[in-house]
């Protein structure tokens, strides 16, 4: 057994650089994405209960136990429906667009660290690459409802298209209170100039910025009460209404996975990453619960749950904003405050305010 | 004054989480939803579902085709035949009720001076083939037969307010 283990260690060390690399990116890639997925598929599940709780009903409950196989119901479904292509869509491009949509939100994964170091591309402008993705990410939406040739799937990513533009400033100017605080465009340097206790974490010093991402965010990734690009009152699903079957699919599953970037993002840099919120409690160390301090992955894990929830939670309780609202919201409240407190956060560092710009 | 108040109010969204707040709340409340195969709503004695003809205790068929039943029957439901057995007593030769033409209203057994027509709480029934939808006799007494014990429980519990 260990002889064969030795001799496979020997094969991979006698592989050309390039080729192990390449092995273990994939790796990498399969271990991120195949778990995302999954997550992906209960997530659809936990939004259906919890939004039927605060509905004081209970949600799916009948296949499997409390519902869990529900997930792959809906999938087994999706899978065998016909992809129906409209007569006079642009066919590559109607094709194109869901595959952009999901592109770009499994590869921002590449540069979220699942634990110190733990992450697939230690990138030094990780923050930046994020950026870009997500705003590549609209083009998937717009593609979509422009190769449709339907109205209604247009007047949905024109939309979301002014939407997702608006709130990218806002969500930008946000990352700069982060960028400011950190010095670093390196997620991992980032979560770790959070660390120290709770109270080092960047929430607290960058709150209206932290309000502003999380609003952001949830307009970025058109959720309710921000979900006008898909509107089913208005203009029945807005850009995805001429997709059925796997490639709706793939419209659907970009979004669970957005939500959970965006939920992962908000841990990442507002709320220490994988660092134990207990951290720095030192009566805990030498006592059986010293393990609550450690940092992991779990933290990280949970702190994504608690930001899936709040989405949720907005989802089942409000209606949607106007158009107009939205708008105004975003360029005429969003955007003062975040320039407002990037002023103050200037002068906090340059007056070195302890312990955030310390 | 009230103006710079409501801005504060709506730039610390207030509102939003007093809203929130309600919807947290409600996460834990209790859930009203009745699981349908496995709970039922609980059913008044009263209730008129599927009808059913009973039997006296020594297995005699009570029904004695007086036609009472088809005579109220304000949708014209019920059909009966009727003869002299050999013992000279009158019976039904054919009692036929359409389930499609009946409105459930329960006269039928109101009318009955021997209590042999009932209204059952039973809802839980369907037809697969055109024609089923006629009780016959011999149907309405296996159905009375089955359910005789609860027939006669809920006739019991509703005798006190008759």
């Amino acid at each position: 057994m260990t002889a064969a283990l030795h001799n496979l260690l020997l094969h991979w060390e006698a592989l050309p650089f390039g080729w192990r690399l390449t092995l273990r990116s994939l790796g990498g890639i399969i271990a991120i994405m195949l778990p995302l997925i999954l997550a992906v598929a209960y997530l659809t599940l936990a939004e259906r209960r919890i939004i039927g709780f605060m509905q004081v009903r209970m949600g799916p409950n009948r296949v499997g136990p409390w519902g869990l196989l529900q997930p792959f119901a809906d999938v087994l479904k999706l899978v065998f429906k016909e992809v129906i292509l409209p007569t006079n869509a642009n066919r590559f491009l109607f094709l194109t667009a869901p595959i952009i949509s999901i592109t770009t939100a499994f590869a921002a994964w590449a540069v979220i660290p699942f634990g110190n170091g733990v992450i697939l591309s230690d990138a030094n402008a990780g923050l930046l690459y994020i950026l870009a993705l997500s705003s590549f990410g609209v083009y998937g939406v717009i593609l979509a409802g422009w190769a449709s040739n339907s109205k209604y799937a247009f007047l949905g990513a024109m939309r979301s298209a002014a939407q997702m533009v608006s709130y990218e400033i806002a969500m930008g100017f946000a990352l700069v209170g982060v960028l400011l605080a950190s010095h670093s465009l390196n997620l991992n340097q980032i979560v770790l100039g959070q660390s120290g206790n709770i109270g080092h974490w960047y929430l607290w010093p960058l709150l209206p910025l932290f309000m502003v991402y999380l609003i952001s965010g949830v307009a970025e990734t058109n959720r309710a009460p921000f979900d006008v690009a898909e509107g089913e009152s208005e203009i029945v699903a807005g850009f995805h209404v001429e997709y059925s079957g796997t490639a709706f699919a793939a419209f659907f599953l970009a979004e669970y996975a957005n939500m959970i970037l965006i939920s992962a993002l908000a841990a990442t840099l507002f709320c220490g990453g994988w660092l134990s919120p207990l951290q720095g409690w030192s009566w805990l160390a030498g006592t059986s619960l010293t393990f609550l301090t450690k940092t992991g992955f779990i933290w990280f894990a949970l702190k994504i749950c608690m930001f899936l929830y709040v989405f949720l939670w907005l989802r089942a309780t409000f209606p949607r904003y106007r158009y107009d609202q939205i708008m105004r919201l975003g360029w005429k409240v969003f955007i003062p405050i975040t320039i407002l407190w990037l002023v103050l956060e200037g002068l906090a560092v340059v007056l070195k305010i302890s312990p955030w710009f310390a | 004054m009230s103006a710079v108040r409501s801005w504060i109010k709506s730039l610390l969204l207030v509102e939003l989480f007093q809203g929130l707040a309600l919807t947290g709340k409600l996460f834990f409340a209790h859930k009203v939803t009745i699981r349908y195969p496995e709970e039922h709503i609980p059913k008044s004695p009263r209730y008129r579902g599927l009808h059913a003809q009973r039997r006296y205790a020594n297995g005699e068929e009570r029904c004695i085709a007086c036609k009472l039943c088809e005579a109220v029957c304000p949708a014209l439901a019920i059909t009966i035949d009727s003869e002299q057995r050999e013992d000279g007593t009158r019976r039904t030769t054919r009692y036929d009720i359409d389930l499609f033409k009946c409105i459930y209203c329960g006269f039928c057994e109101e009318a009955c001076p021997v209590d042999a027509i009932v209204e059952t709480s039973i809802t839980e029934f369907h037809f697969e083939k055109r024609g089923e939808q006629i009780m016959t006799k011999e149907k309405l007494l296996s159905i009375g037969e089955k359910y005789e014990a609860q027939i006669a429980a809920e006739r019991a519990a509703d005798a006190l307010y008759r």
